[in-house]
């Protein structure tokens, strides 16, 4: 049966078939839907770990204990989990273990654009690249037995374009099932990887991705397509389909596994196109091994690449598209200037009004958000959906890097000596996925950062999953909600406060009075994010009294897209008047808080004052 | 009256969906995906989004075609771009091959820039003459409007793929079949009535209009 699946859900599709029993991941995208489709699969454990790293473990633990298992994350989630990636490397499994990494080219929603790839040479493991859903869903089911033939866990790299693209698949209704796994292993030299036993395994896993090279010699998913002799191209994952697309005449040799590569394969290819190029996004990864594998590449117009650079042809930067390939190949004297005149530009798209990403109407993050631009303290950042207190008017942020550094990054700079408090803010899925240990650093070294963990009550960022914190597991069943204003006292920190997020006076004084303090204070913002679907019913769109607003502006610096400049002017002051949107507004009370003349209703004014046509929210 | 874009050939119809966050625009690209497959052919259907949970640009591209390969429609080569706000069309017509088809919304959300008043919007005939710069055929659809008539301003998506199905040689009975797998049970009157009334938009009243 064919289905329409995009390749998140077609990777999970395949897991499925495979008879894979555990998955464990953390959301990122663009992997977050690969273990949301599995975790609605019959006869399957999915979890949400708490990072990547302890997703990588638990998949582990149960391909040690006979179970097939996955784990997935983003591209950056690889780096919290490399050192489990490596240590499972070393001991091989007792079950097949894939492990899922979603790169993400152009950094649609990431800080950098790595190409995981490279970690399956780094740690000598084999990687498979799809390039549609197909692929994902064919490879995600070879990738166990590959795990299983060779003893070793599989990196499946997918990215952003083949995770988000929706594609017919050839799914099956069958899964695979297997007899109950034996006792649980007592193998101390394979699975304990003390030095004596970890100098051992050394040699058994260079052996392994020998034996690996061999095996892709005749792999079906490396597969040879020979049209035109003329040019010869080498390809893998979404980059296959721009060769295609780009180059339909030409002979194509489609690497499903990129690592480790069949040398034998390439070095025939090679031998019968009169060009060989390669077409890949990101790093030069499969264009350097062959290289070192001395096979001549067609030498571009203009010259090889010259040390430092290795890639030629085509950028190292970016998501590519035909446009790109075919332009790049232009340049390269692959392919004839074009005859057909560009597309005009229109001049008014030039300088269109942006719709930047922004914290939404009825955000909890926007009060604390709006104390914090008014102390002007440097603010260090962390990743998800409070990164945008970065954005104006709030501008509420100095640094921003990896998941769980905000925190750390403020005490460093407190260690450092900077005369000035720092305010690290953070929320409560990145809180616990790598917030913990800093802070537990914070408290143990006694230094005067100020943390904020704004609690949302739930992964807001991804798309609302369920976090320690939420009181449900990534299945359904209710568990315990881990009580944060519990664990950081903890730790140690007894100036530790949890507030109301919308009561902006509370958090503001709150803070005045904290930042003349010595030591650790953590100050915990709750309320649900305002989309969740119990929010949502709560939400009451507020109303400006045009008699009263003298258009002082200062309920737009709370960054509220709900908050317009109205047509009407102030008659003293000509200044527009502020309106608010009662299809975005959600009633928060943040700009009737913050406003100096009452002239923004609260809730419960609402009703007392007179109706005009407020219209019904969708 | 309008030319079907026929689709047969060994031609893939590269359709760009443009919105904003919140307004259905990936649900309707995968209506059209959907409808693609129902009649035998190769779909893709690429999300771009960013990082806005709502509220921010929404770009869907859809390719149908005996063969389809890139999942991405390059700049310069949509058939049809189907606009649900009319920044957002604009926005994205660099991605529309010269001389072909713009379906766009008549409505407009004003972007937090504009609401703030750092930006304008801009007025209605520069938007018109600029999309008539590139494209062959510009039809505005009230798409919301018609849709708030009809009691639910969700279904606004839906008009939109009504007028789309007026220009292409798909029966309008497989539509109807994407649609209603794609809507709760008790929306799907709705939404057939929005589909119809967005067909007949394009098909009745062609709205044709001459730069300004």
């Amino acid at each position: 049966m064919k289905r329409l699946l995009t390749g998140n859900e077609a990777a999970a599709q395949g897991a499925w078939e495979a008879g894979a029993a555990v998955g464990s991941g953390y959301p990122g995208t663009p992997s977050t839907e690969i273990m949301e489709a599995f975790a609605k699969m019959p006869g399957v454990y999915a979890e949400w770990a708490t990072n990547e790293k302890v997703g990588v473990d638990v998949a582990t633990g149960a391909a040690y204990a006979g179970k097939r298992a996955f784990s997935t994350m983003k591209h950056v989630g690889l780096n919290v989990a490399a050192d489990s990636l490596f240590a499972v490397a070393m001991t091989g499994i007792q079950a097949g273990l894939v492990i899922v990494s979603a790169d993400d080219p152009s950094m649609h929603s990431s800080q950098n654009e790595q190409d995981n790839r490279q970690y399956a040479r780094f740690c000598r493991i084999p990687c498979l690249d799809p390039s549609d859903s197909q692929d994902a869903h064919t490879f995600m089911k070879v990738a166990f037995d590959i795990s299983e033939q060779f003893d070793t866990p599989v990196l499946l790299r997918m990215t952003t374009r083949v995770c988000h693209t929706s594609s017919l698949v050839e799914v099956g209704a069958e899964r695979r099932s297997f007899p109950p796994p034996g006792r649980y292993p007592r193998n101390p030299s394979k699975y304990c990887m003390v030095p004596a036993a970890a100098r051992q395994r050394h040699p058994v896993i260079e052996q392994r991705i020998r034996d690996l090279a061999e095996f892709a010699e005749t792999f079906p998913q490396n597969r040879l397509e020979m049209r035109s002799r003329s040019l010869g191209i080498i390809a893998s994952g979404v980059a296959y389909q721009y060769a295609r697309e780009v180059f339909p005449e030409a002979s194509v040799l489609k690497l499903g596994l990129v690592y480790p590569l069949p040398p034998r394969l390439i070095a025939s290819f090679a031998s019968q196109v009169d060009r060989l190029i390669v077409l890949e996004e990101l790093d030069p990864f499969i264009e350097e091994q062959v290289r070192l594998m001395g096979i001549r590449l067609y030498e571009p117009k203009g010259g090889a690449p010259v040390y430092p650079v290795t890639k030629s042809i085509f950028p190292i930067e970016g998501e590519l598209d035909p446009l790109v390939v075919r332009h790049s190949a232009i340049r390269a004297g692959l392919l004839p200037a074009e005859t057909e005149q560009p597309a005009p530009t229109p001049s008014l798209t030039t300088a269109l009004p942006e719709r930047p990403p922004v914290l939404c109407p009825g955000c909890p993050h926007r009060g604390a958000f709006y104390a914090l631009s008014k102390l002007k303290l440097p603010i260090n950042g962390d990743i998800g959906c409070y990164t945008l207190g970065i954005a104006p008017p709030l501008n509420a942020m100095e640094t921003v890097s990896c998941m769980g550094a905000g925190i750390a990054i403020a005490h460093g700079a407190a260690v450092a000596g900077d005369p000035e408090r720092h305010i690290a803010v953070i929320g409560d899925s990145t809180f616990f996925h790598t917030g913990m240990p800093a802070l537990v650093n914070a408290a143990y070294n006694r230094t005067s950062i100020i943390t904020i963990i704004m609690d949302n009550r739930v992964t807001g960022m991804t798309g609302h999953q369920e976090n320690p914190g939420s009181g449900k597991t990534m299945q359904g069943a209710v568990t315990v909600e881990v009580n944060i204003e519990a664990v950081v006292r903890a730790l140690g920190i007894d100036r530790v406060r949890t507030v109301d997020a919308f009561d902006v006076e509370t958090i503001e004084k709150t803070l005045k009075e904290w930042i003349k303090l010595e030591g650790p204070s953590v100050l915990i913002t709750r309320e649900e994010c305002a989309l969740l679907p119990s929010a949502r019913q709560r939400w009451l769109p507020l109303r400006v009294l045009p008699e009263k607003c003298n258009g002082c502006t200062i309920c737009f610096r709370i960054g509220c897209p709900a908050i317009l400049k109205s047509e009407q002017l102030d008659p003293k002051y000509q200044r527009p008047l502020a309106e608010i949107d009662p299809k975005l507004c959600t009633g928060c009370e943040i700009c009737a808080q913050v406003c100096p003349r009452d002239a923004i209703l609260f809730r419960s004014q609402l009703a007392a004052a007179t109706q005009p046509d407020l219209e019904v929210k969708q | 009256m309008n030319s079907p874009v026929i689709l047969a050939g060994s031609a893939c119809l590269n359709v760009v969906f443009a919105g904003v966050g919140g307004q259905g625009t990936i649900l309707a690209s995968d209506i059209l995906a959907e409808v693609g497959s129902r009649v035998g052919l190769q779909v893709k259907k690429a999300e771009v989004h960013g990082m806005s949970q709502r509220g921010g640009t929404v770009i869907s591209h859809v390719r149908i075609g005996p063969e389809v390969y890139s999942p991405i429609i390059a700049r310069g080569s949509a058939d049809i771009l189907l606009g649900f706000e009319k920044l957002e069309t604009l926005r994205a017509i660099s991605l529309l091959r010269p001389g072909r088809i713009v379906i766009s919304d008549r409505y407009q959300i004003p972007p937090i820039t504009v609401s703030a008043g750092s930006a304008a919007y801009p007025a209605d005939s520069d938007i018109h003459f600029a999309l008539c710069q590139v494209a062959g055929q510009v039809h505005w659809v009230s798409g919301m409007e018609i849709a708030r008539d009809l009691g639910n301003i969700r279904t606004a998506n839906v008009v939109l793929l009504g007028a789309l199905a007026a220009l292409l040689e798909i029966p309008r009975s497989v539509w109807q079949e994407a649609v209603e797998g794609r809507v709760p049970l008790k929306h799907r009157e709705i939404n057939r009535q929005a589909f119809e009334a967005g067909f007949k938009a394009l098909t009745v009243d062609p709205a044709l209009q001459k730069p300004t």
